[in-house]
């Protein structure tokens, strides 16, 4: 297993932006997918904020890159809460 | 007149142009004064620069000095210096640009993806500007990593030249290192250089060349501020003393005129290049006496002069001392003192200050004879007033007016009164550091003799108050609006439960802890005298409970009294706090009496401690009992039931005795072998060590193995079996135990450390080893790694310390010390920086958090939309409260 591991971080370094691992199954890190754009348009609506308004999350972030996220997109993320079961955020695709 | 709002502050550099233009004198002369004492025209002293005596007109403005704001002047400066502020970006600017054609240099990146230079710098500033509009965060991060990619071109895309490294010699000298050598550049060079560089090229590399061309980061003409912001003080003796910035620009015009004077006679190349070298360094050192790489400049008594740069500075600068915060009027302070026949709701205010403190009340046909009353009382006599404004807006000074009588009687609508703080007054009240939202609450205001302000006991958590020299401020607000924010929103009752945590954070401390747990004991029973007498502490009214005991004489049960308080729907159960060790119950059928039930109002089992009503006990009797039952309830039951349990402890007596503390013979013998055995077995480990056979833990050095070993396996141990040995020989009723037990004050640990021993002393978590070489001190054998020798206080607090034993104490004693220091500076820098960053943050009615500009921090508050100061320690919803609410037990 961590021979595996150690062969791959070595490969994702020349190839730079993909990694052949899925960091989803770590427990730490929560879901994470791209809302769909009218579905998009809906939630801003609810929320009555621009795009920008949104917590930002960065092109470059490893969760926005596994999902194949691009700037402008809005990103769903599905956290779980000790006090409210599920909680879900969205945060807005910025370049770099 | 009409009103204007601010909409928003653009910072920018001013130009020599705009210096000439907001300029209404130019500097000529170096001396300040004439012969006769009088300002001359055209100094630093020039009464034009602004009014300084009361009664004069600006011969600029017009005004009177309270309206004369001050003018500007200016200095046209011989030869141009360099801005201490810019030197940062001035260097960058330079190295960014071609030292020939001034052009941005563009990365070869940049001009392979765009064709040429031209077309790149084009292109870049399309992409910035559109990207500013949207993401200006973004764009000045563009911005910067283009700037910072330029500074490594090393020749100019535009004109081929070379281009050299430059030096920055902290703190004003720039050098160039071309292969000729190390050459200086003056900052007219440097001026030069700058001026060159096109606006665009500046615009990608993040400046605003209409608000900040380079070139003026290079003084030519330096403003010389007006009078007012450097106002000269008269001392007693008559002699004028002036402000460090007049005694700055009086250097700077002299040193101005010396190179003024070098240059005009054509002196040698060194005489003015000293000349500009010294205009430099008072230039310098007006806008920031610190700065690094230079000499302090300093008074004539060695006082180190003030720059602009520390009048802004740190804790006393303006921004923190003056802006963020203020002294203010209608406030005081003074030392506190414990009251507990006050409500927690009261604090006390001495009669001195409430003569002093003002309220302005309004005269209505309502109110006139009262406020009548005050003014013919005065400012002397409290209740009275110490001044009285008329419907026509006049301030009468009833120190001054003769006849309050007649002033009295004249009264009516339209008047208003400033009239002395009276009982049942709202007023915030404040303990610093004030570090969350309960150290400034409200408080009705009881006026009482003496001078110190008194509070109740219950409201010292809150505040973190004790009564050792503590000091308190209290301020009294003004209007309507802010005395209805303080009643319905800051009153102390309104507090009871903390935000920062589920649960009551005003609540049981100390004798109310040890008298709650004596009168909740089985074994108090009380006489009809008594029990009258502990109802009215509480000032009851009403009738008596059957007594729970009829013969051989009519007793009732502390338990009787206290049920008499609670609502008569309330239903508890939880284990005590002294439900430990061999007392543990955890259900009713308890022995002990260490578990509480109290059924529809009726508290039938358990003594009452800190778990059942201490403060920041979550999950307590307490707790529930205001959660369900409302503030009010839970303000009721301490203003009246903690009363009886200071009552009860008078009648009986609490305290502490030395009795308390010392051990019999036996116990003392006891401990004294547990002692000697665990100095042998640390002897043995020595030994092992010694002798190799001890084997090293994983990861660990022999030594740090023997250490753990003594530390943990042996004499952490001695410790802990001599407490309990204590322990067993104490009676239940002592008095230290009781405390102990009940949370009251104090731990077994304290007992121990009392009675027992007072155990190994550490300091960083290892046994004390350092001082003489290879001893603590020379009591002891060099190498002696024996139990004694590294700390272990044999001796208890009672039986006394050794002087070797006192050291060892005094050296683990300073940690503690050292560390709170540490830990409250680091934690208030903490505080400040997470407030300055939050303090915008704000609820909108959707429930959302949402910063001042709009945009979105949380979809919903704390993303569950709870209130913690209404949800239970940590918990959203606890259904076994509620359970237990209904059923009367838990599932
Ligand atoms: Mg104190
Ligand atoms: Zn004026
Ligand atoms: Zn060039």
């Amino acid at each position: 297993m961590s021979e595996t591991k150690s062969r791959k971080s070595k490969s994702s370094k020349s190839q730079s932006a993909s990694y052949s691992f899925d960091i989803f199954k770590h427990e730490l890190v929560p879901k994470h997918e791209i809302v769909p754009i009218d579905e998009a348009v809906e939630i801003l609506k609810r929320l009555g904020v621009k795009p920008e308004d949104l917590p930002w999350i960065r092109a470059s972030d490893p969760a926005v890159r596994a999902i194949g996220g691009k700037p402008g997109d809005i990103i769903r993320v599905i956290r779980k809460s000790p006090t409210a079961g599920e909680v879900v955020v969205y945060r807005y695709v910025i370049p770099g | 007149m009409s009103d204007y709002m601010i909409e928003k502050i653009k910072f920018g550099i001013l130009s020599p142009d705009e210096i000439r233009k907001m300029s209404v004198v130019q500097i000529i002369s170096k001396d300040l004064f004439d012969d006769d004492g009088v300002p001359l025209k055209n100094s630093i002293m020039d009464p034009r620069l602004g009014v300084i005596e009361p009664g004069q007109r600006c011969e600029i403005c017009g005004n009177t000095m309270r309206e004369c704001p001050g003018h500007f002047g200016r200095l046209e400066l011989a030869r141009p210096v360099i801005h201490v502020g810019f030197v940062r970006h001035i260097h960058e600017i330079l190295r960014a640009t071609c030292r020939n054609c001034g052009r941005f240099k563009v990365p070869s990146s940049y001009i392979e993806r765009y064709g040429d230079p031209e077309k790149a710098v084009e292109e870049i500033y399309r992409i910035y500007t559109k990207m500013k509009k949207r993401w200006p965060l973004l764009a000045k991060r563009l911005a910067n990593t283009l700037k910072k990619e330029a500074m490594k071109v090393s020749q100019c895309p535009f004109c081929g030249a070379k281009q050299y490294k430059i030096r920055l010699e902290k703190p004003t000298s720039f050098f160039e290192e071309s292969e000729e050598g190390n050459l200086k550049l003056t900052p007219i060079d440097i001026r030069q250089r700058l001026e060159r560089v096109p606006d665009k090229d500046l615009e990608i590399m993040g400046y605003d060349p209409k608000e900040a061309r380079p070139e003026w980061m290079i003084i030519t003409v330096l403003p010389i501020p007006p009078l007012t912001i450097r106002p000269s003080i008269i001392l007693e003796t008559g002699a004028r003393a002036e402000d460090d910035l007049t005694h700055k620009l009086a250097d700077i015009v002299r040193a101005n005129e010396k190179l003024k004077e070098a240059l005009e006679t054509g002196a040698p190349n060194i005489i003015v290049e000293d000349a500009w070298e010294l205009l430099q360094y008072h230039i310098t050192t007006y806008f920031d006496s610190e700065t690094p790489g230079v000499p302090v400049a300093k008074q004539r008594y060695g006082r180190p002069l003030k720059g602009l740069v520390q009048r802004l500075k740190g804790k006393e600068g303006r921004f923190r001392g003056n802006l963020s915060g203020k002294r203010v009027d209608f406030s005081s302070r003074t030392v506190i003192s414990p009251d507990p026949y006050l409500s927690i709701n009261e604090v006390g205010v001495p009669v001195d200050v409430a003569k002093i403190l003002t309220v302005p009340e309004r005269v209505t046909p309502w109110n006139v004879e009262r406020l009548r009353e005050y003014v013919i009382n005065g400012p002397f006599k409290w209740p009275g007033a110490n001044y009285v404004i008329t419907p026509d807006g006049r301030r009468l000074d009833l120190r001054f007016v003769k006849d309050r009588k007649a002033l009295a009687q004249e009264l009516g609508p339209g008047w208003i009164v400033e009239r002395h703080l009276d009982n049942g007054d709202i007023v915030l009240f404040n303990r610093q550091p004030s570090l969350h939202r309960m150290s400034i609450m409200g408080h009705i205001v009881r006026v009482l003799p003496g001078r110190a302000f008194r509070l109740h006991l219950a409201v010292c958590p809150p505040y973190n108050a004790d009564f050792d020299g503590d000091e308190m401020n209290l301020h009294v607000p003004q209007n309507e609006e802010a005395r209805t924010e303080a009643r319905v929103l800051m009153l102390v009752q309104k507090q009871i439960l903390s935000p920062r945590y589920g649960g009551p954070i005003i609540g049981g401390i100390q004798d109310y802890i040890s008298g709650a747990y004596v009168l909740s004991s089985k074994t108090t029973l009380l006489t009809k005298e008594e029990v009258i007498d502990l109802l009215s502490a509480a000032g009851y009214i009403g009738p008596i409970p059957e007594p729970a005991v009829l013969s051989p004489k009519r007793y009732w049960t502390g338990k009787q009294i206290i049920s008499m308080f609670l609502p008569e729907d309330f239903n508890y159960r939880g284990a005590a706090k002294v439900s430990s060790g061999k007392l543990a119950c955890n259900d009713y059928e308890c022995f002990w009496d260490s578990y509480i039930v109290v059924k529809k109002g009726k508290l039938l089992l358990g003594v009452l401690d800190k778990k059942a009503i201490g403060s920041q006990e979550p999950e307590s009797l307490y707790h529930f009992l205001v959660r369900e039952y409302g503030d009010e309830v839970g303000r009721e039951f301490i203003d009246k039931v903690f009363r009886i349990f200071i009552k009860v402890l008078e009648k009986r007596g609490f305290t502490m005795t030395l009795e308390d503390i010392s051990l019999p013979n036996e116990a003392k013998a006891e401990i004294k072998r547990l002692l000697n055995e665990s100095f042998e077995k640390v002897h043995e480990l020595i030994n092992r060590y010694r002798s190799g056979e001890l084997e090293p833990e994983p990861g660990r050095t022999l030594e740090e193995t023997l250490e753990i070993k003594i530390m943990e396996d042996v004499l952490r141990n001695a410790r802990e079996m001599s407490g309990e040995i204590a322990v067993k020989y104490m009676d239940l009723f002592n008095n230290v135990f009781i405390m102990a037990r009940t949370g009251a004050r104090g731990s077994t640990l304290n007992i121990t450390q009392m009675a027992a021993t007072l155990g190994q002393q550490s300091i960083r978590g290892a046994r004390i080893s350092r001082g003489f070489r290879d001893r603590y001190t020379a009591h002891f054998k060099p190498g002696d790694l024996g139990a004694k020798a590294r700390g272990f206080v044999e001796n208890s607090f009672v039986e006394g310390l050794t002087p070797t034993e006192m050291f060892f104490h005094a050296a683990g004693g300073r940690e503690g010390l050292v560390d709170t220091a540490v830990r409250t500076s680091q934690s208030g820098y903490m505080q400040r920086r997470l407030i300055n960053a939050l303090q915008d943050l704000y609820v909108e009615y959707d429930l959302s958090v949402r910063s001042i500009e709009g945009s979105m921090v949380q979809i919903i508050y704390g993303e569950d939309g709870i209130d913690p100061m209404k949800g239970i320690h940590e918990k959203s919803v606890d259904i076994d409260r509620l359970i237990e609410r209904v059923a009367g037990h838990r599932l």
